[in-house]
């Protein structure tokens, strides 16, 4: 002890003292799933191509996307975005216009001619895929990018299938969904159009092919009987559809009734306007809450001047020397919300009355397929995506579920997967998600208030007159505005927050992209690094003795 | 306010950085070259504001001064807690000597400085409540009076932490410490003229006066760069509570700062030559139960029936605040 009297220590610094022997909790940083990810059909990372967008990388943004949905300037255009319903920031102020960021990458990527990445390697194995629809195009794209041969056969004479015979040009404009198409076809994809597959077996079987992924969608428009006269004019809205985007100048007159209350229905009443009708009525037997269209198409069609009658069904048409009548009947809604007659009858003047009725699959090329499972006219497949045939994978409209494009793309990407596994004999594994960031995980005070970004719409006069797209996408600057309302519910974007707030140093920050570490030495577990991050992307767990 | 609202990101100018910002944007507490003045393996207690709020603003007069600097540290928690004889903490030039005369210190440390030419080296002097409040403030109202070069930093936790939570000048009416217990018929501190030494400071018509809290980094690294480059009496009051005198949990510490200048109990401002300059408006009005519902301090005020007339009491002073400082955006 050479030491000055009553000094038993050398001097030195605090870092001596490892205080984190005092923790009985630590921090652990973690991943949570974002509900709009959760949330999305096509299984689409949002929140990592929107945290590439956040600084501008909009190609890297648009490859993140491009991983899971080929079709970005599409969908960003015509998903109902169930993304943008589920997302967080709307409990702070508005949700994130996710699908406008979607679509900006999406026309960015056509503006700047950005290709797919070829597939590494070539598998040998052929993939007969039946529709160029959003399902078969997702599947042969997927399919594609494993590696395989893949070729759609096409009944119709252009690609796109429901997404050019199904939804008007105001909405999505064909420029884009070609150039689309063409992207997919680009990386190798064979589309043969015109190439109707009556027999599917035997398309399979002289094709040489190894597994076969059937998507014909729902093209029969289904019919309600309405007793008419024979010279009233009465058409359904599939054929009016097509024949617009045929160039044909459907003779609707001057006046139109729609029957129905889906989407469709709003499509030909507007295409209706747009055709020179001076007043298209929609005639629906619920009410407008129970309609099943989405609420800003409705908005839209209103907007553009579309009438709609609710609680009403057709019951006849005549023709007299006046011109066309139909009668309506009035309907209430019973106990369970079902639309009940009351007898009470009136008569309207129309031109024309178009049936939105809803839509049925040809399924006559799996007439000759035994032992498939069909259900309310659709076909069974398991949780692969896979017929009760081994080899044939079938999706979107044929298969049980919602009518949309996205959920469409999203079976096609699904479908590609088992069919990969099955052509390789492996198994896909499913990784195990992370547990759902909600609203409860985040730090609000965090979040700057901004309010969504407003895509203009093109106003009244020039909707009534053209085909023109109605709604704009936005700019590289608000996009980017928009992009940066991104909350990165559960997963950590770097703010540096935990490494500020901590009493004890004891956060490591790593650099750039690589996140924070903590120095377990000299954590206290206060939690506050926890409990100030605003993205709820720090777990405090107990820690074992 | 000093700060500069970034033109706009995911979290504004509210979180400590941005990956997105450059470097030169950034605040010190965000860069990996900060000075870490007050560096681990201190023995504060789990979540402590004081330990975090000094680290704060000794990081940013580092920064500021480029590393040429003195710090003169009252007795009190943060001297304790860094420094129990032979080891310390700091990693700056640190001076203790008792617990009152902090500015009297610095006052001599600048002197010296003067007569030996050396303008670069600036002087910083910190204590705890009180230290600054009570023991030291006859020094400190010297030093004011004086005009001396130096800048003041005051942690206020709002009692005598250190040994073992007694009441100080700064404690706030109705809390509980262990000299003011929680019984009788006014339980707590009693409600009485207090002491708001910013306030005082601005009577002095020094050059700079701020509060500030551990709840917004910026605005307290900003005014700490702002207070070093002026020359004569500065002063900064900087809100940080205390989860051991406060009875709160240890993550809640920066959440009760925010709660506390939200509500309008702690007002954050500025003021130059006796007058105040700027305020930093409240986002989010928060009544004040808010802020006295998590601490245990105050739980005699909610338990075993709300004590209404006296939450009214301090909900009348954070609205005099409020009124006051002009508060509202």
């Amino acid at each position: 002890m050479d030491k000055p009297f009553a000094i038993t220590l050398d001097p030195g610094s605090s870092l001596a003292n490892r205080t984190g022997s005092w923790r009985t909790l630590r921090p652990a940083y973690s991943d949570h799933l974002p509900p709009c990810n959760n949330a999305c059909p096509t299984g689409e990372n949002i929140q990592a191509w929107l945290y590439h967008a956040e600084s501008g990388r909009y190609e890297d943004a648009w490859r993140a996307l491009v991983r899971d949905n080929p079709m970005p300037a599409v969908t960003g255009r015509v998903c109902y975005h169930p993304c943008e319903n589920a997302c967080n920031r709307g409990r702070l102020d508005e949700s994130v216009s996710i699908h406008a960021v979607e679509r900006f990458l999406g026309d960015e990527a056509i503006a700047k001619g950005w290709t797919f990445e070829p597939p590494p390697q070539r598998s040998g194995k052929r993939v007969l895929v039946v529709g160029a629809g959003p399902s078969g195009l997702a599947a042969a794209y997927h399919l594609a990018r494993f590696g395989h041969e893949v070729e759609i056969r096409e009944a119709g004479p252009m690609a796109g299938g429901m997404m050019r015979f199904g939804i008007p040009k105001y909405r999505l404009p064909r420029e884009v969904l070609d150039a689309e198409v063409r992207r997919i076809e680009a990386l190798g994809v064979t589309i043969r159009l015109n190439a109707k597959v009556d027999s599917l077996l035997k398309a399979r079987d002289e094709g040489g092919f190894d597994a076969a992924f059937v998507a014909v969608g729902a093209h029969l428009s289904k019919r309600a009987w309405v007793p008419a006269g024979e010279a009233a004019r009465i058409m359904d809205a599939l054929s009016v559809l097509r024949g617009v985007e045929m160039g044909e100048k459907p003779l609707l007159g001057r006046r139109v009734l729609v029957y129905g209350g889906g989407n469709t229905a709003i499509d030909v009443a507007r295409t209706a306007r747009r055709l020179g009708a001076e007043e298209a009525v929609i005639i629906y037997r619920r009410t407008r809450d129970r309609m099943p269209a989405h609420d800003s198409e409705v908005q839209e069609a209103l907007d553009e001047g579309v009438m709609f009658r609710w609680l009403s069904t057709i019951k006849m048409g005549t023709d007299s020397a006046a011109g066309e009548t139909f009668t309506i009947e009035k309907m209430a809604l019973d106990d369970t919300g079902f639309p009940q007659p009351t007898g009470e009858f009136e008569t309207i003047e129309a031109d024309s009355l178009v049936l939105a009725l809803g839509q049925e699959v040809d399924l006559s090329l799996l007439d000759d397929v035994k032992g498939l499972t069909l259900h309310n006219g659709v076909v069974k497949v398991d949780a692969h995506m896979m017929t009760d045939c081994p080899g044939i994978f079938a999706g979107g409209d044929m298969v049980p579920s919602e009518r949309t494009v996205t959920v469409a793309l999203g079976h096609g990407k699904k479908a590609a997967r088992y069919i990969d596994a099955w052509l390789r004999g492996t198994r896909v594994e499913d990784t195990p998600k992370h547990s759902l960031a909600s609203f409860e995980r985040l730090n609000p005070w965090y979040y700057t208030d901004a309010p969504r970004t407003v895509q203009a719409e093109l106003e009244r006069a020039r909707r009534e007159s053209s085909f023109d797209e109605v709604v704009s996408g936005l700019n590289a600057d608000n996009a980017l505005f928009e992009a940066r309302r991104c909350l990165s519910c559960g997963n950590c974007f770097e703010c540096d927050n935990c490494y500020g707030v901590c009493p004890d140093n004891a956060v490591i920050k790593l650099g750039p992209g690589k996140r924070f570490s903590i120095n377990l030495d000299y954590c206290k577990g206060c939690g506050l690094c926890a409990e100030e991050c605003p993205c709820g992307a720090i777990d405090m767990v107990p820690e074992s003795i | 306010m000093t700060v500069q609202q970034i033109s706009f990101y995911q979290t504004g100018t509210f979180t400590v950085g941005n990956r997105l910002l450059d470097e030169a944007q950034r605040t010190v507490q965000a860069t990996v070259a900060r000075a870490n003045s007050l560096t681990s393996g201190h023995r504060a207690c789990q979540g402590c504001g004081e330990a975090l709020g000094a680290r704060y603003a000794m990081d940013a007069a580092m920064h500021a001064t480029q590393r040429q600097m003195v710090v003169v540290n009252a007795t009190g928690c943060l001297e304790v807690f860094s420094t129990p004889y032979p080891e310390t903490s700091w990693q700056v030039p640190w001076i203790h000597s008792l617990f009152g005369n902090a500015p009297a210190v610095a006052t001599g440390v600048a002197a010296a400085l003067r007569v030996k030419g050396r303008q670069d080296v600036r002087v910083v002097a910190q204590g705890g409540d009180g230290g600054t409040t009570d023991i030291g403030f006859g020094c400190l109202s010297g030093m004011f009076e004086r005009n001396d070069d130096v800048l003041y930093i005051c942690y206020d936790n709002e009692a005598y932490m250190n040994t073992g939570v007694q009441r100080s000048s700064a404690t706030p009416p109705a809390a509980r410490t262990a000299t003011t217990p929680a019984m009788g018929d006014a339980p707590g501190n009693q409600f009485g003229q207090g002491k708001f030494l910013p306030e005082i400071a601005m009577a002095h018509r020094i050059p700079y006066v701020a509060t500030a809290s551990v709840a917004d980094l910026r605005d307290l690294e900003a005014k700490v760069e702002e207070a070093i480059h002026l020359r004569g009496a500065r002063y900064i009051h900087v809100m940080v509570p205390c989860p051991l005198g406060w009875g709160a949990a240890s993550h809640d510490t920066i959440r009760l700062a925010r709660l506390a200048s939200e509500c309008g109990l702690f007002p954050i401002f500025e003021a130059r030559n006796g007058e105040v300059a700027d305020v930093r408006k409240i986002r989010h009005r928060v009544p004040v139960e808010d802020f006295l519902k998590p601490q245990k301090r105050f739980a005699h005020l909610f338990d075993p029936e709300p004590d209404t007339r006296r939450i009214a009491l301090i909900q009348a002073h954070a609205d005099r605040n409020i009124q006051r400082y002009a508060l509202l955006p």
